[in-house]
């Protein structure tokens, strides 16, 4: 039997070179792999990586940990803001963008994971986004060609999971995770809760294990909060 | 003269019973304050939930549990959560009756531009893009002009484009405007707004038929 359990993230991320192309789930800081962004950025000689993920953290959380070592080339997202290291390496040139409508970037992901190499979407048609896509009109509609992505390795983070690699996850912390799971060569997936197969009402799982290649717990979750808001 | 708070109420005015409704950040989000009584909307939040409710207590405070603002929320009974492409999903296929966003620039064919200044603010798109591309129904909130005077209703957009030929209306500190066939539709003037101050601030075309109401709040 398969077994897809290692022991933490530091042997989650083996195998993980320089040059590679990584999704990383979450939405700003919420459902982020922050044990596995920790277990890159302790190792600095991993460098050029391009990184998919709907947001690049921020300065002293999350993916900035790797801005700031200077391990990522390249960042395909949707909204960047909040990220003044970010918003220094674009500027200067050090640091690719791919700036990407999030219902697109979401599809990349849903598409790659499911088969399917490119779609058409209305998102972004007549925009700067368009330019160079090929155009097609359905029902007098106008809709531009997006290619799916696949990635070396997808980091996911999910609430509770079991050694088969179901998982499930929590609120809005679900977000990118289970559609980053399924685009992955090799899925990694860092789980508040890991228990034994048979344990998860199989009725109540998010991904099927299939999608998931290697899976552990992770202790101590910081899940920072980015804009803390109260009632008066 | 309309603030923030008043053009919110004004936006609230168009909701109906049953709708499913997107509020962006900024002066949209206030529209969630002033639904009308009788009326049951159900707010959709980008990043993967339906049924939002109001900012939490202290003590319900969830990392988990954010809008599409990041800012941290709570649930309303009937809510569901799901993942990115079946939020961007229910967008793209018309399922959300209306989305209410802020812009930098509109013009007279319906174009808006919200997400880029070159050279100075480059931010992202977030789910813009998606949801003006998609809505059938879609409300500007803004300030009618910019914080240099000029009229942010214009013939055409200056800057990058978020989307094209999509937006509906326009409710700003002045009026409540349609975009229709390559024009501003003004229909209703804010309380002690003269129709004189809307054609000086509004640079796109204009069209004035008859008496302009001013709007009851």
């Amino acid at each position: 039997m398969i077994n897809k359990v290692v022991a933490n993230a530091e042997e989650a991320i083996e195998g993980i070179e320089s040059g590679m192309t990584l999704m990383l789930g979450g939405f700003g800081l919420c459902g982020i792999p922050e044990k596995c962004i920790a277990a890159l950025a302790a190792k600095p000689e991993i460098k050029d990586l391009t990184c998919i993920s709907n947001n690049a953290g921020v300065d002293d959380f999350g993916l900035g940990f790797l801005l700031k070592n200077k391990q990522i080339k390249k960042m395909i997202s949707s909204y960047v803001g909040e990220n003044d290291e970010f918003e220094r390496q674009m500027l200067s040139g050090e640091l690719e963008v791919e700036l990407t409508p999030q219902g697109t970037l979401a599809e990349k992901c849903r598409a790659g994971g499911a088969g399917i190499p490119a779609f058409f979407t209305p998102a972004g048609y007549g925009t700067e986004i368009a330019e160079g896509k090929e155009v097609r009109e359905y029902n007098g509609k106008k809709y531009i060609l997006e290619e799916s992505f696949v990635s070396d390795f997808s980091i996911v983070k999910a609430w509770k999971g079991d050694t088969k690699g179901n998982l499930i996850f929590k609120a809005t912390a679900r977000n990118f995770n289970p559609i980053m799971a399924m685009a992955g060569t090799i899925t990694i997936a860092e789980v508040e809760e890991l228990v034994e197969a048979g344990e998860l009402d199989p009725n109540e799982i998010h991904t099927p294990g299939i999608f998931v290649h290697r899976i552990f717990e992770g202790k101590n979750y910081e899940k920072r909060i980015e804009q803390r808001t109260v009632r008066g | 003269m309309l603030d923030k708070n008043g053009i919110a109420k004004r936006i609230a005015q168009e909701l109906e019973d049953g709708w499913y409704v997107n509020l962006g950040i900024g002066i949209p989000t206030l529209v969630a304050n002033y639904i009308p009584d009788g009326i049951d909307v159900t707010f959709q939040s980008e990043n993967g939930l339906l049924g939002m409710g109001p900012f939490p207590t202290e003590d319900q405070v969830d990392a988990d549990l954010i809008n599409a603002g990041k800012q941290t929320i709570t649930t309303r009974p009937g809510s569901v959560f799901f993942d990115s492409s079946t939020s961007f999903g229910m967008i793209r296929a018309g399922k959300v009756q209306l989305t209410v966003l802020g812009a930098m620039e509109v013009d007279q064919n319906g174009d808006i531009a919200n997400w880029k200044i070159p050279g100075k603010m480059v931010k992202g798109m977030g789910g813009a893009m998606d949801l003006v591309a998609s809505a059938e129904n879609i409300i500007v909130a803004m300030m009618h002009t910019n914080k240099a005077g000029e009229s942010k209703l214009l013939e055409k957009c200056t800057l990058p484009l978020t989307g094209v030929n999509c937006i509906t209306k326009v409710v700003t500190n002045l009026a409540l405007l349609e975009v229709k066939d390559g024009a501003f539709v003004l229909k209703e003037r804010a309380l002690g707004v003269t129709v004189d101050e809307i054609k000086e601030a509004t640079a796109g075309k204009l069209i004035i038929e008859g008496e302009i109401p001013e709007m009851k709040l």
